[in-house]
């Protein structure tokens, strides 16, 4: 099977250890990073926004924020995958406890911000962004899979594509079945060709099993927290520069991935 | 940036299954004698005077043992598609041809199987958590439904859940034909299901958008949607594949950078969507003979569209909804209407704007009222979900501009 070669230009990264991508850099080299505040900035929205939204949006948007910055390209341009296992998880618990008990109760803003595409909408928004937008999921291959529809985007349509995947801790009863405790979220801004801002090559491969990389610690635990931390297995590479990681990219797939790290050619 | 031509696909075959009933002769008969298959709302955990597109017999549909654990409504629903129209023979057939690996499935929901969550915090355990037949984690997450299919039709393909609310099952689509100019796959099953439950009832009703009356797309006094539910695939193969298939010839999606629940107020994401797709199939929009519209019988939906064909369309391309047929059936919306696209086509049916007894001023002479039979070479569909969320495909018969 051919390999699809993507380039990346932007990373972005937020959990409650981790303020940024530069961060895993320090975890990797044993360093003990200091952690975000507790709710991400998510800056791109507007302060009422940002106010009003729920955690699964300003983790988003955070991510996505900080990978469009580092790229130095116009948000407002960029197409957008955005991935989640099990999108907003508080709302979904409320949503049927309130169902359950008094459904003409239901409040509409939440009934509106449960719905998948909930948080591309809001970065939609914020960035003025007439693109295509999607969101997806699929189960533990959430990344994996977002990842292959983002660069099927970037090489079938020729365009840059902002990739986020992005989970927040399960609540009330359905956190028992969803297992995701803890908050997670990474975005990359994926281009067709080399540009003066790419920071890697990733040269993706289909494979017909899945495994994923081994991973030390804390990273293998945060892995198991949070399906959308899949990903660190290919963010760990990009951090150290170059490698090659293996994740699922859907129930039967794996994504093999090699990482060449590129210097870039000005300072972000 | 403009957009590439895009090469055409074949679609080899497809189904859908709606509250017109099972299977695409049901849909064609219904829609041919201007028959609605929406009904007093019977469903669903508390009364809400609404009417709905419920779909007859999922309750007694059962899912075969080795898939047992993945029984609930959408997925009963998701089966008795597949059912269909000698659907699962002709995904064996492509399984023999092209290996289980090389077919993507890829399939649109707004919900998923959200109504099983919902049964389950309704009879909690005595220490509040969920009921033990209950602890099934694969039905409590929106990828639910593609890993059912993907389990009931034996793909090991690349395997996505596409969740952008109303336009989901029309945006599988173009990630298909991307995966399959691409190369990673020869062939893709597209698709979507959503079913009747507590979450878009009371939600769309907490909106204050579902009407009390049977849903009127673009009548002057529409007073909201009717919720429906339904299961639709399609499969999608390189064009060389069957040159008596219908085609994919082109698909468009844009966001409206606007607002969560109201559309742009001119349409902007639309328009986008809709050149977005013209200019992929290569086609001016005096070659679209007929456009199956969003129309979901909100009112701002359906003036902003109204004025988005009136601005873009001579009178001979022909336009109506079919939600006054089907309900309004979310995350299915998209491929549902694309069967009706594709029947369309095939059966030169220009189906009538069932529900628009008093037609809106704002709507033009394309729209058509009643059913009218003419050759139908190329049908649109628009399908357009909160967020901002725009997309359309554009279909058109076998040999067409071959």
């Amino acid at each position: 099977m051919s390999t699809l070669r993507v380039w990346v230009e932007g990373v972005g990264l937020w959990s409650p250890q981790l303020a940024d991508f530069a961060a895993l850099g320090s975890v990797l080299g044993g360093g003990v990073p200091t952690p975000p505040p507790a709710r991400p900035a998510a800056a791109r929205l507007p302060p009422n926004e940002r106010r009003r939204a729920p955690e699964s949006v300003l983790l988003a948007v955070e991510v996505a924020d900080q990978a469009v910055t580092m790229s130095t390209r116009d948000a407002a341009t960029l197409a957008c995958v955005f991935a989640s296992s099990h999108g907003d998880q508080p709302i979904t618990d409320y949503m049927c406890a309130t169902l359950a008990q008094a459904p003409a109760e239901l409040s509409p803003i939440r009934f509106h911000n449960s719905v998948h595409n909930a948080a591309v909408g809001y970065w939609t928004m914020a960035s003025g962004c007439h693109a295509p937008s999607t969101a997806v999921a699929a189960q533990r291959a959430s990344f994996g899979a977002g990842l292959l529809e983002a660069a099927s985007q970037v090489l079938a349509e020729r365009c840059a594509v902002l990739l986020v995947c992005s989970d927040t801790a399960g609540s009330g009863p359905l956190r028992e079945v969803t297992g995701c405790a803890q908050v997670f979220g990474c975005a990359l801004v994926l281009a067709p060709a080399a540009a003066p801002s790419s920071i890697a090559a990733l040269d993706l491969q289909l494979l017909a099993e899945h495994a994923d990389t081994p991973l030390p610690e804390p990273l293998a635990g945060w892995r198991h927290g949070n399906p959308s931390a899949t990903s660190l297995a290919l963010l760990a590479s990009l951090s150290q520069g170059s490698g090659r990681c293996r994740l699922a990219a859907s129930g039967t797939l794996g994504l093999q991935i090699d990482v060449r790290h590129v210097e870039r050619e000005f300072a972000a | 940036m403009m957009p590439m031509l895009t090469t055409p696909l074949a679609v080899t075959a497809y189904t859908a299954t709606s509250a017109l009933g099972h299977g695409l002769t049901a849909q064609l008969d219904a829609l041919a004698h201007g028959r609605s298959g929406l009904r007093p709302n019977d469903i669903g955990s508390a009364p809400l005077a609404c009417w709905i597109g419920r779909v007859e017999g999922v309750e007694t549909t059962a899912l075969p043992p080795a898939l047992a654990d993945w029984d609930c409504r959408n997925n009963r629903l998701a089966w008795l598609g597949l059912q269909q129209d000698g659907f699962i023979e002709k995904i064996q057939i492509a399984r023999a041809r092209y290996g289980a690996a090389r077919i993507a499935l890829l399939l649109g929901t707004s919900t998923a199987s959200i109504g099983a969550t919902e049964e389950a915090y309704r009879r909690l355990d005595a220490d509040g958590g969920l009921p033990d037949d209950m602890l099934r984690p694969a039905i409590h997450t929106p990828h639910s439904l593609s890993a059912f299919v993907a389990a009931a039709l034996e793909l090991t393909g690349p395997c996505l859940t596409v969740s952008t609310a109303c336009s989901s099952s029309a945006k599988v689509f173009a990630s298909a034909a991307r995966m399959i100019r691409l190369g990673l796959v020869d062939a893709a099953v597209v698709g979507g299901v959503d079913t009747l439950c507590d979450s878009v009832l009371f939600g769309f009703n907490a909106l204050e958008l579902v009407s009390t009356a049977p849903c009127r797309p673009f009548d002057v006094a529409r007073d909201g949607i009717s919720i429906g539910e339904a299961a639709g695939f399609a499969l999608l193969e390189r064009s060389g594949m069957a040159a008596d298939a219908p085609q994919l010839l082109g698909y468009g999606e844009a966001s409206d950078a606007h607002h969560m629940s109201t559309p742009h107020p001119e349409g902007l994401g639309a328009e986008l969507a809709l050149r977005d797709a013209l200019a992929r199939a290569g086609l001016e929009a005096a070659q679209v003979d007929y456009i199956n519209l969003h129309g979901t019988a909100s009112r701002k939906n359906d003036e902003v569209e109204a004025a988005l064909v009136n601005r873009s369309f001579p009178v001979t391309t022909r336009a109506s909804s079919t939600k006054g047929y089907t309900g309004h059936t979310l995350g299915a919306a998209g491929i549902v209407e694309a069967v009706v696209a594709l029947l369309a086509i095939e059966h030169g049916l220009v189906p009538g704007n069932l529900g628009g007894e008093s037609p809106d001023p704002d709507c033009g002479a394309s729209f058509a009222w009643r059913n009218e039979r003419q050759r139908i070479d190329v049908a649109l569909s628009n399908s357009f979900g909160f967020g901002g969320n725009n997309a359309c495909l554009a279909f058109a018969r076998a040999g067409f501009g071959a």
